[in-house]
Formats: C-alpha cells, structure tokens, sequence
C-alpha cells in the first residue's frame, strides 16, 4: 500500500517536471530575444545549481567557489575550440572529467584528516581565487583579456554547438532537465540513499558500514563535473571568457543562490530560486544603469538576498509547498476522520 | 561453543587516563552477553573498540579469528559487526523505512533488494507499521527499535547494542526483552552494554562486569549477582542491607 | 643583496601585523560565534574610508584616525549583530554565507553609492617618510600601523585573558552551552565579539589608509585575505590569526620581489593549499567545527 502511494506521488513529481519544462520549451519559441537570453542564464545556472545542490542538499559537503569548476568548463571547451577548433562537445567532457579530478582532489585533501563543513568551504573558495589569479596570469588563455569565441554566423551547427539564441535557450533547456531529472534518480539510488544518510549523520552513516570517504569524494567530483558542464555552454552562451568574470566570487555566489533560494535538495528548487534570483539580479542592473547609480543594483540585491533568507528561511519552494499542504491538509483529515467513523 | 568475538587484553588510555583496563572475554555465537558496570566503568569505551569507532591502546579485537582492531567504523560494519548508539542517531531527513535501508547498502546496490531487506527489519522490531512515518514522529522506544532495525539490515552476524533499554519504562523495556529474545533464537550473537543489571538479568546468558575500566566478574547472571566483589564495588556498599 | 633581503623580511612583518589585526578580528567572530563574517572585508574598506577622511579633513594623526575607526567600527558591528547576524547564528552555513553575501553586497553597494568607483590615494606626507635602523629603510606609516596594530593585538588578548567579560567571551568560545548555563549573557557576548571583531578590521583598515588607496573594489581582496590568513593560522584560534598574518605578510613582501604581480596576489592561495596538504586545520586550528 505504501509502495502504491509513493509511486503515485512519483508520477505525479515527473508529471509536474514534464509540465514545467514543457510550458519552458514554448516560451522559448515565442518570447522575444531579451526574455530568451536572460531564461538561457537561468536555466544554466539552474543546472549549474543543481549539481551544486546534489553536493550540499543530498551530499552534505558545502563548496563556496563553485566558479572553480565552472571556469575549468569553460576554459576546456574555449581552449579547444579557439585554438584548434576542436568540436565543444569533446571540450565539455575533457572539461567534466578534469572539473571531477580536481574536485576529488581537493575533497580528498581535506576529507582525509576529517576536514570538513566550514574548513571545507572555505577550502573550495581559496582554490577557486588561486585558479582564477593563475588563469589571470596565464599569457596562453589570454590572461585578463580573457578568450572570444567568433561571432556566431546564425546558423546551426548541432555538431560544432553553434546557433542563435534560440538555440542555445533549447541546449540550456535539455540540461537544466537532464539536471532537475538526474538530481530526482541520483537521489533515488544507492548514492542518494547514502549521502542523505552520510549528509544527517556521518558518524551514525559510518556504523551502518557507509564507506563515507569515498562517497564524499564522489559527490564532490560529480558536482565538480556536472558545473563544469554548465561552465562549458555558458562561456559559449557568452560567447567570451574572462578569469575574474567566468571563476570569480560572483558566479560561486550566482550558483549557489539558486537552490538556497528555491529550496536546498529539492529537484525544483534550483529552478525556481534562479528564476527569481537572476532576472531580479538583471533588473536591479539595468535600474541602477539607467538611474546613472552605479551601486544600486549592488545594495538592493544584497537586501533581498538577506530579506529571503531570513523570511523564507528553506527557500521558495518548500514554502510554496507548505502552503499547498495547509490547504489541503484541512480537507484530507475531514476523509480520513469519516473512513473511522465508517469502520 | 565457538567463540564468535574474542576480545584480549584490551586497553585504552585517552592522555594517560586508562579506561579500560586489560579486559578479555569472549562472545558465543548465538547468545546473549551483557557487558555491565557502573558509570564511567568502560564499558562504553570497550563497546567503541569492538565497533571499531576508537583504536585500542594495546590488546586485540579477534571477529571469527581475525584482528579487527584497527580497522573503521565502517569495515567493522561490513564483516558482520553492526552497533546502535546509546543516544538515538536517526538520519532525520529520511522517513523510517529509508532509515533502516541505509544499513541494506553495506551489502547491496540495488534499491529494491535493500527496501525490502528494510521491511523486513522494521518487521522483526515490529515497526513495519510506520515505515513510512518521518523519525520526529516516532515515540522514544520506537526509535530504540529503529535503531535495531537499522543495525540488522547490515546482516550482522554480531549486533552491539549501547544501553538500548535506557529511559524506557518497564513494559517498554520487557518488549526489547522480547524482540532480543527472538534475535537470539534466529542465531543472532548480541552484545548489550546496560547500566542497570537488573534489566538484563533474565535476557543475557553471560555477563561481564566492568569496574574502573577493569574486568572484576564473568559468569553466568546468577553467579555474577552474587559475586562479593560485584556487589561491592558495583552495587556500592548500601547495597548489604 | 643581505639588506634587500632584510628589508622584505621587515616590511612583510609589518603589515603581516596589521593583516593579523584583520585575521583576528574574524577568527574572533568565529571562534565565538562560529559565524564567518563574509563581510570582514567591507568593514576593512570603511575602516580605510574612516582613515581617508579623518586625515583629511581633520588632519588628526594615523593613530586618531584609528581610534575613531574602533569607536564607529565597534558600533556599527555591534548593531549589525543586534539587527541582523544575530537572526542567523545558529542557521547552517550555507545560509549565513547568503546573509554576509548580501551583506557584503550591500555594504560594497553603499561605498560605492557614496564614493564612486576611483581609487582615492591618501596623500599624507607620513607616506613618504622613512625611518633607518641599521641596514633597514622602512616607511614611517608601516612602522606606525604595525606597532598600533601590534598594540593593540597585545591589548586585546590581556583583555580576553584577564577581564571578566573577556573570560566570558573565552567560556563562550569553547563551549557555547557551557556558557548559557553558568548564566553568560549571550546575547551581549555576541553583539560586544561581533563589535570587536568589526572594530579589529575597521582599526586594520584605518591603520593602512596611508599605504591603499581608499577604493570599494579592495573589500573582497581583504575578505580573502583575511579567510587565508584565517586558515592558514587555524580558524578561531588567537595566536593562529597572529601566525597567519605574520607568514602571509612576509611571503607576500618576498613574492613581490621575486614574482610578477599575479603570481603575488596568488602566493597566499598557493601557500594556503599548501598548508592544508600538511596540517589540514592550519597552525592551531579549533578541533570542533
């Protein structure tokens, strides 16, 4: 009886998934260019989150300087494709893999003496800062100059990832699903089962015989590998990379914002709080530019940001679920008291 | 009798202080031993060695003959070798029944096959009923049993539990008695640490008594309760009246 | 080629000083609170304004320009912990990392808002000045900053060590729980260690006004600094924040003559994975976190 509600439930989670991105895909072929390539952000990042979220959310390990794995991304794909016009694709999975191997590096360093929690994170910020100075330095990727791809000639080129807009909105699209889709099976297999277990308690995990070293490695390389991903198409999607722009604090921060916002390890959750993170981030931008004040956008960002955390304190999400509940909860316990009168 | 677990001159000291204190004793496959003593006599100390949770100073941990004595929490799980916590540890963002499969994946992959191992547990603990209820919900014996449940979905061969009847009442208490009961007689070997001798007098076959980190007594509970040494240093002196 | 040598050494223990100042003031946020204040380096950045201004306009000497910045400084923390940090402090990290972010922005926001974009240079004659002991040529304005940074560090752990309110924040840093029970006023505790910390930066930032140009930009450059220093030292521990901004100060000074510039903003990062390969919580670092 159990198992039957579950996956009625579960048919129900994909049903509202297929929905959602169903209603993204037409937006994409009606909404104007500006609307499409601010939602083409949000849905990298939302993807980008995502993995971010599987790390924290389900993993248990914080990471602040995510921007590291989504600049080894980007910079795989762009050094192989500027520079010997190697198809981004093999660029995304080289990205991916090393993104992994570093990620499980520094997971191992610290991990191994039981390093963890604040140390941890604060570890992943200090890694991302030396690699964007280094990357800065670095004369072959252009230094501070950064990288540009060519000017994209508008037509489709699904071999070589090149298009217009609309395009790369669909290629943001497929990934955030594949992200908001793979988040829901991760969390469902042995690994999610493990690393919630390792995430509430590792000690208690480590009893029940969780190898929990080599599961927090994994999870880290994983995130580091799926951000890398994201990292990858967004260089493309912006069509140049900078160290300070592509690794800097700002994208670690615009990573995580999402699922903290939407709710921290919920498959919706990333969505929903980059949809409300970056378009608002983009308005305050532009309000602040053309009122001529240059730290507007700065100031009034920052205020939601701490407004949010401290009125929503789980994020949008599982607030918006609450509410959901409240509604509907009266009405279920009204069947449930007349099913006693019945027996 | 074979010995399951045979511990040998166990002794550990946190910066000169010694908390136990060269124990020996062996567990029977099959039955039930309590380990027992005053606060602060070891036996908590001595439970973590045999889990593998602390390393000992000097001595040996044999599992089935071999020396686990240096091996983690984790290792010491998957050769057979499963422990509940004194203070309840649910994962408390996981629904029962997602509890107790944590333990299946020490031996298995696949979330079915782990699942159902799961139910199974929580049968055996006689909580299937509220598999899918969140740990928060659970009444305190209840998540005593959780633990248990937890604990042999590892398929342990040896189940440590660390003072499972505390802080429950009486008939509460007799209820673990009874689930104990019935894991013995599957074949289950228990280790039970208890603060309280009288609540395993009737369920364990043999017991340990531990004092200062020592061993003073072993035997079977009739014996162990009538040892002078037990009654003094354990009991206390009022206890002669 | 030795008195070249003698000379980075020097200036690096200089304002290795004055970045132990700014370290200590978050890993005594930390160490109480186990809050990291990801806004430490705006409240450098005001400090430095406070000390912009102050000589400025009033024309006080460095070290006036100092104690104004501890009073305002102190203030100001103390007030941020009273409205806001104190919401979050028992929240998980991920969240408190949003607040101070937002903080941070906020904070960037408003000097940015007041002051513009430019770097402002502090044209104070004491930055010209030198001082020879023996084969050293040194600034006055660092000699300056790194004994009042020095003193204070020095007065600042008598305080922790011999007041009563200083062994209260002590009893809170080691055992938060402890500490409720004996009857510590916690809040206060909070709110006057969230003041000390912010005034510990604000007074760093005042003091090394004559050396930085006064610019909104520098604030995330001295968060940085400040966590590297923290780590490498060993989160919330006194003498680790000392430790730590002693050897960042002096292997920045000799990157600087060795390195090309980048390579010197990247040296304490290098240094710091460095040091976690081999003692993962830095020189004396808190066991619990």
């Amino acid at each position: 009886m159990q198992r039957t509600s579950d996956q009625a439930s579960d048919a129900k989670r994909w049903g509202a998934g297929v929905a959602v991105f169903a209603v993204l895909a037409v937006v994409g072929g009606v909404s104007s260019a500006y609307v499409i390539s601010l939602l083409t952000i949000v849905l990298l990042f939302t993807f980008m989150g995502q993995s971010w979220n599987l790390m924290l959310g389900i993993g248990g390990q914080l990471s602040i300087g995510h921007a590291l794995f989504v600049g080894i991304g980007a910079y795989a794909v762009a050094i192989l494709n500027i520079k010997y016009g190697i198809t981004p694709w093999i660029g995304l999975l080289l990205g991916a893999a090393i993104a992994g191997v570093v990620g499980a590096v520094l997971a191992w360093l610290s991990f191994r003496f039981e390093v963890r929690g604040i140390y941890f994170a604060l570890l992943t910020i200090a890694a991302a800062e030396f690699a964007r100075i280094m990357f800065g330095g670095w004369d072959y990727v252009g230094g501070m100059q950064g990288l540009f791809y060519p000017a994209p000639s508008g037509t489709m080129d699904l071999a070589m990832l090149r298009g217009d807009s609309q395009f790369y909105y669909f290629v943001a699209l497929v990934l955030a699903a594949v992200g908001v889709a793979g988040t829901e099976l991760i969390s469902r297999s042995y690994w999610g089962y493990v690393w919630r277990a390792m995430r509430d308690d590792d000690e208690a995990a480590r009893a029940l015989g969780v190898r929990t070293f080599r599961h927090k490695v994994l999870v880290v390389s994983i995130s580091a590998a799926g951000a890398a991903i994201g990292g990858g198409v967004l260089g493309l999607v912006q069509g140049s990379i900078f160290p300070d722009s592509i690794m800097g604090m700002g994208i670690s921060v615009d990573v995580l914002i999402g699922p903290v916002v939407g709710g921290l390890g919920t498959a919706f959750g990333p969505l929903i709080g980059s949809m409300a993170a970056i378009p608002l981030h983009h308005a305050m931008g532009s309000l602040g530019d053309s009122l001529g004040i240059p730290g507007l956008n700065s100031v009034a960002y920052g205020a939601v940001l701490i407004l949010v955390v401290w009125f929503l304190p789980d994020g949008i999400w599982p607030a918006v679920v609450r509410l959901y509940e409240a509604v509907q909860l009266p009405a279920r316990s009204r069947i449930s008291q007349l099913r006693k009168v019945e027996e | 009798m074979t010995a399951l677990l045979e511990v040998r001159n166990l002794t550990k000291s946190f910066q000169g202080l010694v908390a136990v204190n060269d124990v020996s004793f062996s567990l029977e496959a099959g039955r039930i031993t309590a380990l027992i003593g005053p606060n602060g006599a070891g036996k908590t100390t001595c439970f973590n060695l045999v889990a593998g949770a602390l390393s000992p100073t000097a001595g040996q941990v044999l599992f089935e003959g071999r020396a686990i004595e240096r091996n983690p929490p984790e290792a010491v799980c998957r050769m057979g070798i499963a422990r509940t916590f004194q203070i309840v540890r649910p994962m408390k963002d996981m629904s029962v029944l997602e509890n107790a499969m944590v333990g299946a994946f020490s031996w298995t992959t696949n979330v079915k096959e782990a699942r159902s191992k799961a139910y199974e547990s929580l049968e055996r603990v006689g909580l299937a009923g509220k598999a899918s209820a969140r740990t928060d919900q659970l009444t305190l014996p209840d998540r005593k049993m959780l633990e248990m449940a937890k604990a042999l979905s590892t398929r342990p061969k040896l189940l440590l539990l660390d003072e499972v009847m505390a802080g429950l009442r009486p008939t509460e208490a007799a209820g673990v008695v009874g689930v104990l009961r019935k894991l013995a007689e599957h074949g289950l070997t228990i280790l039970l640490v208890e603060h309280v001798m009288r609540i395993v007098m009737d369920v364990a076959s043999t017991v340990v008594v531990l004092h200062h980190g020592a061993k003073i007594a072993e035997g079977e509970p009739s014996q162990v309760v009538a040892d002078p040494a037990v009654l003094e240093s354990y009991l206390g002196a009022g206890f002669h009246a | 080629m030795l008195s070249l040598w003698l000379n980075v050494l020097a200036s690096g223990v200089l304002i290795g000083l004055v970045y132990g100042l700014v370290a200590l003031g978050l890993t005594i946020i930390f160490g109480v609170m186990r809050v990291v204040n990801f806004a430490h380096g705006e409240m450098v950045v005001f400090g430095v304004y406070i000390g912009y201004w102050t000589v400025r306009i009033w024309d006080v000497p460095i070290i006036v320009a100092a104690a104004i910045a501890a009073v305002v400084m102190f203030l100001f923390g103390y007030l941020l912990e009273t409205l806001v940090v104190k919401r979050f402090v028992n929240r998980p990290h991920h969240y408190q990392f949003i607040v101070f972010i937002g903080l941070s922005l906020l904070f960037s926001g408003v000097l940015l808002m007041s002051f513009g974009p430019d770097p402002r240079p502090t044209a104070s004659q004491l930055s010209f000045q030198t001082v020879k002991v023996g084969p050293l040529t040194l600034d006055w304005a660092r000699i300056q900053a790194a004994a009042t940074a020095g003193l204070l560090i020095a007065a600042l752990g008598a305080y922790l060590k011999y007041s009563t309110f200083g062994r209260s924040l002590r009893a809170a840093a080691n055992n938060r729980l402890g500490g409720l029970v004996v009857g510590l006023n916690i809040p206060r505790v909070y709110a006057v260690t969230f003041g000390i910390g912010a005034a510990c930066a604000g007074v760093a930032g005042a003091l090394i006004s004559p050396l930085f140009d006064a610019q909104p930009y520098l604030a995330v450059d001295f968060t940085l600094l400040a966590f590297v220093t923290v780590i490498v030292g060993g989160l919330g521990s006194f003498g680790g924040a000392l430790l730590g901004g002693l050897t960042i100060g002096v292997a920045e000074a000799i990157a600087a003559l060795m390195f090309t510039p980048s390579m010197k903003t990247a040296l304490p990062y290098a240094l710091l994975i460095i040091i976690l390969i081999f003692r993962p919580r830095g020189f004396f670092g808190a066991k619990d976190i």
